[in-house]
Formats: C-alpha cells, sequence, structure tokens
C-alpha cells in the first residue's frame, strides 16, 4: 500500500501548501522532539516529597486502591499472608522477581507462590512497579522479563508494591525516570490507577469489570 | 454502521416519543456535565491547558507528516508495521489480511469507533472471522445487534431491562436486574473469548510519535487483556492522532480523562510499543497499526481543519440539548452529537448528512467545554452555507430566505413591515398577550403559545436611544 501512503502524504501537505520539511523548520521540530517540553505541570503535582507521598496515598484511595503499609520489606511476606487468609487466597501468582524471591517467606505458609504469567481463573497476583505518581495516586508498571503484564490484568486481586521512594509528583517526572532507565520503552507501560470498573449499565458505577477487583498497594516506607 | 443520516428528521421525531430512551437519556443528561463540573473546579489551570491543547494541536497538523513519519519509523524500529489505509475498503482488507496469515478463527475487539466507521465487524463476520467485542457496553450491543448511540458511553441509549433481557435469552441464565451480577456474567464469558482468541484488535486515543507507541485508555481493563492475550495485536487508528513526545500525551491525557466521565484520570491508560521483547513472558508477537485516512488528509487547509484537533472525549455531546433530547441513533451513523454534526458531512457527504448541522440552537455550549476549543457552533455554520450553495436546502427554507433578503435590501421597507407585523401580532394576541396559532408557524405554535411583541422595534428603539445619546454627548460638550 505504499501508493496508498504516498497518496496521504502529498493530500496533508497539499493542504498545508508546502514540501516535505526541510532546513530551519525541519532542525525546529526535530528539536522540540528531542526536547520533549512539559505543558503546564498543575501545581499540586509538584509538592515536597512528603506532600507527594501523602497525596499519592489520597488520590489511590480516592481512586478505590486499598493501601497497606509496610515499615521494612522483611515485613511483605508476613503482611501478604495475613491478607491472603483473610480473603481465602491459597495461590499467588508473581514472576520470579528477585526483590520477592530474597525474602523469608518460610512464615507464609497458608499461601503458595507461584512464578509464571497468570491465566483466566487465578485469584490473586503480586507484582512490583516502577514508580507511583502522586497527582493522580497512579502507579506505573512497565513489562519485561520479570514482570508479565497478564499478572497485572487476569487475577480477581492484585498486590502492588511500591516503595514510596519512587513515588513522583507528576506524569513528566515519570516519563524523566523512565528516559533515565536508558534502555527504551517496554512493550507495555501500564499506568494503573484503582480497580477495574464499568458504568456502561445505566451509567452506574461497577468495580471489576474485566481486570481486577481490588488494587491492594503495599507501600514500603523505605 | 449502515448510514441513516438523511432520515435524521424522522428518527428524531420518534426519539422525542420513544419513552425508555427518553428515561435513559436522563441518566446521561444528570450525569456526565455534573462530574466534568466537579473534575474541572479542582485543576485549577484546567483552563490554561485547553489553551495549551488547542496551539499544540495545531502545531501538529501544521506539522502532521513529519510526526507521521517519526512514528512509523519508531514503530518499524520496534519490530512494528504500520499499514496506510485511504479509505474504510483498504484498511478492513489490511485487517482481514493480518487475520488470515494469523489463521484466525475469532478475534477480541477493545473499543473503537474507527473500526464502526469501517463497518469491521459485518466485514470480518462475512469472511470467516468471528469479532468478539470486549467492552461491556459494546459486548452487550452486539448481542442485540445494536450499534452504539455514544462515542465513550455506547450502551447510553439502553436501560437495566434491556441487558436483564439479552443476557437471559443469550446466555441462557436465569433473569437477573442486579448490575453486578449482570457485569460478572459478561466478565466470565469474555474471559474464555479473551483467551482462545487469535487475534486482538484495540482502537487508540493517541499515538506517540517520539516513542512509536499507541496508547488505549479504559476503566474495564478489556482492551488490556485483549492487546496481551492473543498471539497478534492489531490497532486501527487515523491520522490525525499523532502526538510529538510522552509529554504533549500528557497535556491530552489531563484534558481528556476531566473532559470525557469527568475522572481524575482513567483507571488503565496503556502504551504499547511494537512486539513483545525476547525476554518478555507474555503479550502479542505481531504488532499491527493500521493508520486510516478515510477524508481527513483533505481537512487539512480547508474550513474544517480545526475538527481535526477533535480528541473524541464526548464532552460535547455530553452538554448538547439537542443530543439530550434526541439521543445518538437520530444522527444515523458514527458520530453522534455537535462533533458529528461536524465530521459525518465531510466523512459521508454533506448530501446524506446535511441535516445534522442544522440540527442545533447555536447555545454555544458545546464550544465552551470542548478540551481543544474547536469552535464547532462555527463549523456547523460552514456546512449550513456549503448546503445552501449546493442548493441542498429544502426549497421552502430557500424560498423564506430569498423573501427576507428581498426584504432586508430595502431598509424602508424592512422597517415598515416590521413595524405593522408587530402590531398585526399584538392585535392577534388580544388582552392575554399570547398568540394560540400562528400562520405559517403550525409547527411551533403546536406546542406552546407565541408571546405577542412587546414595545416598539428593534429599529425604533436604537434609533431613539442614539438619538438621546447624540443630545446629551452635545449638551455635555455646551457645558465644558
Amino acid at each position: 500500500m505504499s501508493s496508498s501512503r504516498q497518496q496521504i502524504f502529498s493530500n496533508i501537505r497539499r493542504g498545508l501548501k508546502r514540501d516535505p520539511l526541510s532546513g530551519e523548520r525541519l532542525d525546529q521540530v526535530r528539536n522540540r522532539l528531542a526536547a520533549h517540553p512539559a505543558s503546564t505541570i498543575p501545581a499540586r503535582s509538584q509538592l515536597p516529597p512528603a506532600e507527594q507521598i501523602a497525596l499519592f496515598a489520597q488520590m489511590a484511595t480516592e481512586a478505590s486502591a486499598e493501601l497497606i503499609e509496610l515499615p521494612s520489606l522483611d515485613a511483605l511476606p508476613a503482611k501478604v499472608a495475613e491478607f491472603a487468609a483473610a480473603n481465602g487466597i491459597t495461590e499467588l501468582v508473581s514472576a520470579s522477581d528477585s526483590q520477592f524471591n530474597q525474602l523469608d517467606w518460610s512464615t507464609a505458609t497458608e499461601v503458595t507462590l507461584s512464578h509464571r504469567v497468570a491465566r483466566a481463573g487465578d485469584l490473586a497476583s503480586l507484582t512490583g512497579s516502577f514508580c507511583g505518581i502522586a497527582e493522580t495516586g497512579t502507579l506505573m508498571l512497565l513489562s519485561g522479563a520479570t514482570s508479565p503484564t497478564t499478572l497485572n490484568f487476569l487475577p480477581d486481586i492484585h498486590l502492588v508494591l511500591l516503595r514510596q521512594s519512587t513515588i513522583v509528583g507528576s506524569y513528566e517526572d515519570a516519563w524523566g525516570k523512565l528516559r533515565a532507565r536508558g534502555q527504551g520503552m517496554p512493550r507495555t507501560v501500564n499506568m494503573i490507577t484503582g480497580p477495574s470498573r464499568s458504568a456502561d449499565i445505566e451509567q452506574k458505577l461497577q468495580m471489576g469489570a474485566h481486570g481486577p477487583k481490588r488494587l491492594i498497594i503495599l507501600l514500603l516506607r523505605d | 454502521m449502515q448510514i441513516h443520516s438523511p432520515e435524521f428528521k424522522q428518527r428524531a421525531g420518534d426519539a422525542l416519543h420513544n419513552a425508555p430512551l427518553q428515561r435513559a437519556l436522563g441518566n446521561l443528561r444528570e450525569g456526565f456535565p455534573v462530574k466534568r463540573a466537579a473534575a474541572v473546579a479542582r485543576m485549577p489551570e484546567f483552563e490554561q491547558l485547553r489553551n495549551e491543547g488547542r496551539d499544540l494541536k495545531n502545531h501538529i497538523l501544521a506539522n502532521l507528516d513529519f510526526y507521521l513519519e517519526q512514528f512509523e519509523e519508531k514503530v518499524s524500529a520496534q519490530g512494528g508495521k504500520v499499514h496506510w489505509a485511504r479509505d474504510a475498503e483498504e484498511a478492513r482488507r489490511a485487517i482481514l489480511d493480518i487475520c488470515r496469515n494469523a489463521n484466525a478463527k475469532t478475534v477480541t475487539k477493545g473499543k473503537s469507533m474507527v473500526s464502526e466507521e469501517i463497518n469491521l465487524n459485518d466485514y470480518l463476520e462475512a469472511n470467516g472471522v468471528t469479532p468478539v467485542e470486549t467492552d461491556l457496553g459494546e459486548y452487550i450491543l452486539q448481542l442485540r445487534g445494536d450499534h452504539p448511540s455514544h462515542i465513550i458511553a455506547p450502551a447510553i441509549h439502553l436501560n437495566l431491562d434491556d441487558v436483564s433481557n439479552i443476557f437471559a435469552e443469550k446466555h441462557g441464565t436465569p433473569y437477573t436486574d442486579d448490575p453486578a451480577a449482570l457485569m460478572q456474567e459478561a466478565r466470565e464469558m469474555l474471559r474464555r473469548q479473551f483467551v482462545a482468541a487469535d487475534v486482538g484488535i484495540t482502537g487508540a486515543n493517541f499515538l506517540v510519535a517520539e516513542t512509536g507507541s499507541t496508547i488505549i485508555v479504559t476503566n474495564e481493563g478489556n482492551g488490556d487483556l485483549t492487546q496481551t492475550l492473543p498471539r497478534v495485536h492489531v490497532v486501527i487508528s487515523t491520522i490525525e492522532k499523532v502526538v510529538p513526545t510522552l509529554e504533549d500525551m500528557t497535556l491530552f491525557l489531563r484534558l481528556l480523562a476531566r473532559s470525557a466521565t469527568g475522572q481524575e484520570f482513567t483507571v488503565y491508560n496503556t502504551l504499547s510499543s511494537g512486539p513483545r521483547r525476547p525476554e518478555d513472558q507474555d503479550g502479542p508477537e505481531e504488532f499491527h497499526v493500521v493508520l486510516l485516512d478515510n477524508g481527513r488528509s483533505e481537512m487539512i487547509g480547508s474550513d474544517f481543519q480545526e475538527m481535526l484537533r477533535c480528541i473524541r472525549c464526548s464532552a460535547c455531546m455530553n452538554h448538547c440539548p439537542v443530543y439530550g433530547a434526541i439521543g445518538g441513533h437520530a444522527y444515523g451513523w458514527v458520530y453522534p452529537g455537535p462533533m458529528g454534526a461536524v465530521l459525518t458531512p465531510k466523512l459521508i457527504g454533506v448530501d446524506q448528512a446535511g441535516h445534522l448541522p442544522n440540527a442545533s440552537t447555536f447555545c454555544g455550549k458545546c464550544e465552551s467545554v470542548c478540551p481543544v476549543k474547536i469552535p464547532l457552533p462555527k463549523l456547523m455554520r460552514h456546512w449550513r452555507e456549503r448546503e445552501f450553495e449546493r442548493h441542498l436546502s429544502p426549497a421552502g427554507f430557500r424560498f423564506g430566505l430569498g423573501v427576507w433578503a428581498w426584504f432586508a435590501r430595502r431598509p424602508a421597507l424592512y422597517r415598515w413591515v416590521n413595524r405593522s407585523s408587530s402590531w398585526f401580532l399584538r392585535g392577534m394576541a388580544g388582552k392575554k398577550g399570547r398568540i394560540r396559532s400562528l400562520p405559517l408557524g403550525k409547527g411551533w405554535t403546536a406546542w406552546r403559545d407565541m408571546p405577542a411583541p412587546q414595545g416598539s422595534t428593534f429599529m425604533d428603539q436604537w434609533k431613539q436611544q442614539q438619538g438621546q445619546r447624540q443630545s446629551s454627548a452635545s449638551t455635555t460638550k455646551g457645558k465644558s
């Protein structure tokens, strides 16, 4: 369909009354693309770090996410086991993520950790996260070897570890972090704000449409 | 979707007398505008963001060829493929070819109005591929053989009992009118489809040139399952959706959620860049982006270029008194409300959709809530002018306008007729000051009385006021 492509581009250029960009104008748009300037960033996303964490917690809760605080990473297995027991969860699906593998799970006897991608019918998953965005209480997760995307969508309950040191104010801060990784774009970037929902039946909000019915954020005070 | 726009008047009339539809539309009128207003009030920078959104879209359109080339280059560099489609037929064929190469029997679909624009489902079905809609609203509509009446709340024209009935009939489950139970039913039914599908088709809210990414914005998570589980992911989108950078996309995301549903942020904002990487454990092995033009490139440099700024938030229809009274199906095609009244005549022809830009009170509410400040009333007026120029408006309308123009060019006569018809109407109204039935205006007075003109005519008042101002100005001068 190269002729279709040509025709679309020549239509666009005819409308713009010019040939392909060149010279100074081309440099201008190239520079803009490379500099990726931000538009106005809301004042509420530019708070000092401590207030950002409070804003994250407030906005995430407002979006119906549930927060469990962790005083240390070592406390994670016990907290997760406690949550699992209270909610009838016997199996947690998780990738083989070193931050979880290095923990001592011997006390969490009631729940098993399965290292695989998620399948239909899974009750709960446990994943890490790349960062949190205070502006709207949003989690950012990146797909990768230890973070398959299905874990974020198939299970009924999604437990996510968020280190409070990774909470940023605005989405722009998060893009900065992503670029600083220096690995280009992963296949999938998920921005998740609360559990799945739909208002398609009479505009009345129901939680748990196709994605997780509950989103549990394990907020690590690091 | 089949085109029914020429029957607009009949369909609008039917809609006004359709009691269940009127009940359903009540949910819209009471919901979206209130939620939007609350979200906007929480964001003091919102007006500034609207101005920046408008300016950024103008910048993109002025450099559209450059950004589309950048996007394509990045998609290819990550192992994806861009397919260019001039029209619906080319887009459908590109998608069918991808499905055939994947030996696909069923495809799951995230919500996409562009797929409605190219009538994709019927085409796939006719060619042996079964499409399964996975957005809850779209799924309900597919079971009913129905079509969306709103661009983000597709089943807004239905009531709870419609959903209960169709689920009981098609799923063979006991009747329930519990919305939570209905949603659970759909969730379980669609789980099987997500896993079984060979190809997943989603739309895209934006295309990011910098990274070669497409983004979908959903609350349900159906789009994510659609694009993660099958072996092949196809994105169907249009050329004007490209944005330069992640930061630029961010500006539009801030505007979109608040303008659409009044949320601070939509639950799932998902960027897809190419197929799965070698180290990934899941995700599609193929990534295709079908970019449709369908008349959009011809809007550049035309009177209608500003319409290409649209980010499909639906705020214009949510606030429109006409849409609120008749719903989306009356408009007879994919895009209803004010944005549809401007876009539809371009996409299917003003001869087919000429009624749509006429169905406006020009109250201006649509423009006042548009996140990218599209002057929708002005653009509708352009269509009215085109329609008149091309002699498409009805004979009675043209005759009336001709008579008015004849008088308007003869000011003395015009003023005399104005004055005497005002006297005449006052006489007709009698003591009550109201006219129950007006000659040539029976359609109007059938539903309400016409109040009699009060006082003198505008021209007379103007003349009097100017006279007063002049005499007071000369007095002031005399005193100094």
